[in-house]
């Protein structure tokens, strides 16, 4: 820090957000895909949109993008309108989108070089970072092959490295691992989570509570176009659900006539068509209480609350249906 | 990897380019993507659409030129019937080019390799996407009436100099097929729709002029055949190609000149409804 800066002389001010949205809304005919969101990004921050397919996620992030013009609301994005400015915004933004669409008539590499022209960007400064992000995405000796030779969890890696070459002030990232494999899955994640750590903001969706327990500093989730709750997901667990989770299946025909005899364990009790949930502080003792008034689960488990427990009570639906 | 992100000012500038949301101003980026994809694909594709009116030119101009013997050309002259034929199957030539590639090469990347979705999310606009590949559908045109005029050259079938004029005059033609046929392409959801457009190429090709002069049909039909674009290449070309001019060169002129205009903001105006609405 220079000896001249201000900064010491001046109330410690909260950066300016990245992305601001207020009461956004993208209506298609009379049907509300987005009904009036808002939230605040701030830089460098991992902020996720949790919600099941429909949920209106990916309008959102299209919206952010400017490639999908609001119906009602404020967006800013780094200080612009992508409605009116698109093609300056999108210059520094990262675009993973919810399916792959590399392109096929170019190899690997070509495809992280091409697109970086799309940006206007020199030659000069795409063959090296090219070859860095092919490095970064673990494609260094697929750089010659063609796309359809690679795998579902090697095109996504490359289209987040494509996602780089303009190297984005913001990362959108649409669904990244939904259809891979868990050990590409795994990859992918360890890779977004170096992003993370060297700073890029990423926005990303997800119907998957794991994905968003691990890459999420922080989230909103979403059904019908509204945000139902918002937090980091340690908060909204602590805060919509018990620290503990007993799963007991009777079988499917007997869940809903046990339910009932199983009032008073724990705090609360949620019957699926497959499962009973029985939500308590300590698992354990809830399902010892189970056995001494005599039921007989096939199966029982004792787990952690996760985001799952905390869609499923603010909405009365699993996240994946 | 980018360390520098977080300690960059997250404001960014408007633009002040005038068409800043259609167009940013790098058409060269989709040109060039657009020669480095087909450089690998199948040369024998390619060169089909050129051989074509070769093909008629041997079997019509020389063929069944020698029964015919000469004709009226423009200005009044005989001329062999294969000079006749020549400057319009070279303007057949621009046009399969550019109708090819801005046709169904632009359907499946337009369905189904979801390429303009991609370049969109980029700071491209849809005015560069649509100019980028109407050149790239131009090039092919322009490629297919050079190899054609020389094909005409070796054949003896260039008597004057004006004649050159052909190859930029083809390039016009190309072009307006090329913009005009993106346009069209754009609104086509399936593979059925897309045949309409042989549907209607075959019958343009034969009956614009082509192979005999427009005086034969009765007016009616003389003036849906005025209409086509096909029909104005011909005489254009034929004009050039005998090195006789009238004033109607410049009606032709303005006809393509419209229909590159028109193809451009029809295009832009479908990708920018398709993939930024």
């Amino acid at each position: 820090m220079p000896q001249t800066s201000l900064s010491h002389r001046l109330p410690q001010q909260a950066p300016a957000a990245v992305i601001t949205a207020r009461d956004v809304v993208k209506t298609y005919g009379d049907f509300n895909a987005v009904d009036g969101i808002s939230f605040d990004v701030q830089p460098g921050e991992s902020f996720g949109l949790l919600g099941p397919n429909g949920a209106g996620k990916s309008t959102t992030m299209r919206m952010i993008g400017g490639v999908s013009q609001r119906t009602a609301g404020e967006l800013s994005i780094m200080g612009l309108d992508p409605d009116q400015h698109g093609p300056e915004v999108r210059a520094h933004l990262g675009v993973v989108p919810q399916q792959d669409n590399l392109d096929e008539e170019l190899k690997v590499r070509d495809n992280l070089i091409v697109y970086g022209r799309y940006f206007g960007l020199p030659y000069s400064y795409l063959r090296p970072k090219a070859d860095e992000l092919l490095e970064f995405a673990q494609l260094t000796d697929k750089a010659k092959a063609k796309v359809d030779a690679l795998s579902g969890g090697m095109k996504r890696r490359l289209t987040i490295a494509r996602s780089l070459m303009n190297d984005p002030k913001v990362l959108l990232l649409d669904e990244p691992t939904t259809g891979l494999d868990p050990q590409a899955r795994h990859i992918l994640w360890d890779r977004l989570f170096r992003l993370k750590e060297a700073g890029v903001t990423l926005i990303l969706t997800t119907h998957y509570m794991d994905e968003a327990e691990q890459l999420c500093d922080r989230l909103i989730v979403v059904d019908k176009g509204k945000i139902m709750a918002e937090g980091s997901p340690a908060a909204l667990i602590r805060e919509h659900s018990t620290r503990e989770v007993l799963e007991l299946r009777f079988g499917s025909e007997r869940n809903t006539t046990v339910a009932p005899e199983l009032g008073g364990i724990g705090e609360r009790l949620e019957t699926l068509p497959d499962r009973v949930l029985i939500y308590a502080d300590d698992g354990e003792a809830a399902l010892e209480q189970v056995s001494n008034r005599g039921l007989r689960p096939i199966t029982s488990l004792v787990r952690r609350s996760s985001l799952e427990d905390v869609f499923l009570r603010l909405t009365g639906r699993s996240l994946i249906d | 990897m980018s360390q520098h992100i977080a300690s960059q000012p997250l404001r960014l500038e408007p633009s002040r380019r005038p068409l800043g949301s259609l167009y940013a101003g790098n058409v060269r980026a989709v040109f060039s993507r657009g020669v480095k994809a087909t450089w690998g694909t199948n040369w024998a594709i390619m060169i089909s659409g050129f051989v074509e009116p070769v093909l008629y030119l041997v079997a019509m101009g020389i063929g069944l030129g020698s029964l015919i013997g000469t004709v009226t050309g423009p200005g009044g002259a005989e001329i062999g019937y294969a000079n006749y034929i020549a400057p319009a199957l070279l303007a057949v030539s621009a046009m399969n080019g550019a109708v090819y590639d801005s046709t169904w090469n632009v359907f499946f990347k337009l369905n189904f390799a979801k390429l303009y979705e991609g370049m969109l999310y980029t700071s491209l606009g849809p005015l560069d996407v649509a100019l980028g590949e109407i050149l790239l559908a131009l090039l092919r045109g322009a490629l297919y009436a050079t190899g054609f005029t020389a094909v005409m050259g070796a054949m003896g079938l260039i008597t004057s100099p004006w004649a050159l004029l052909m190859i930029p005059a083809a390039v016009v033609v190309a072009f307006g097929f090329a913009s005009f046929g993106m346009a069209i392409t754009s609104y086509m959801k399936t593979f059925q729709q897309m045949d309409w457009i042989n549907f209607i190429m075959l019958p343009m090709f034969l009956f614009s002029a082509t192979f005999y002069p427009l005086t034969v049909y009765p007016e009616p039909i003389q003036w849906l055949i005025q209409a086509l674009p096909l029909w104005h290449g011909v005489e254009m070309l034929r004009q050039l190609s005998a090195g006789v001019f009238t004033g109607a060169i410049w009606i032709h002129l303005l006809y393509f000149l419209v229909m590159i205009v028109l193809g451009l903001i029809l295009t832009t105006g479908r990708l920018r409804k398709l993939f930024l609405n």
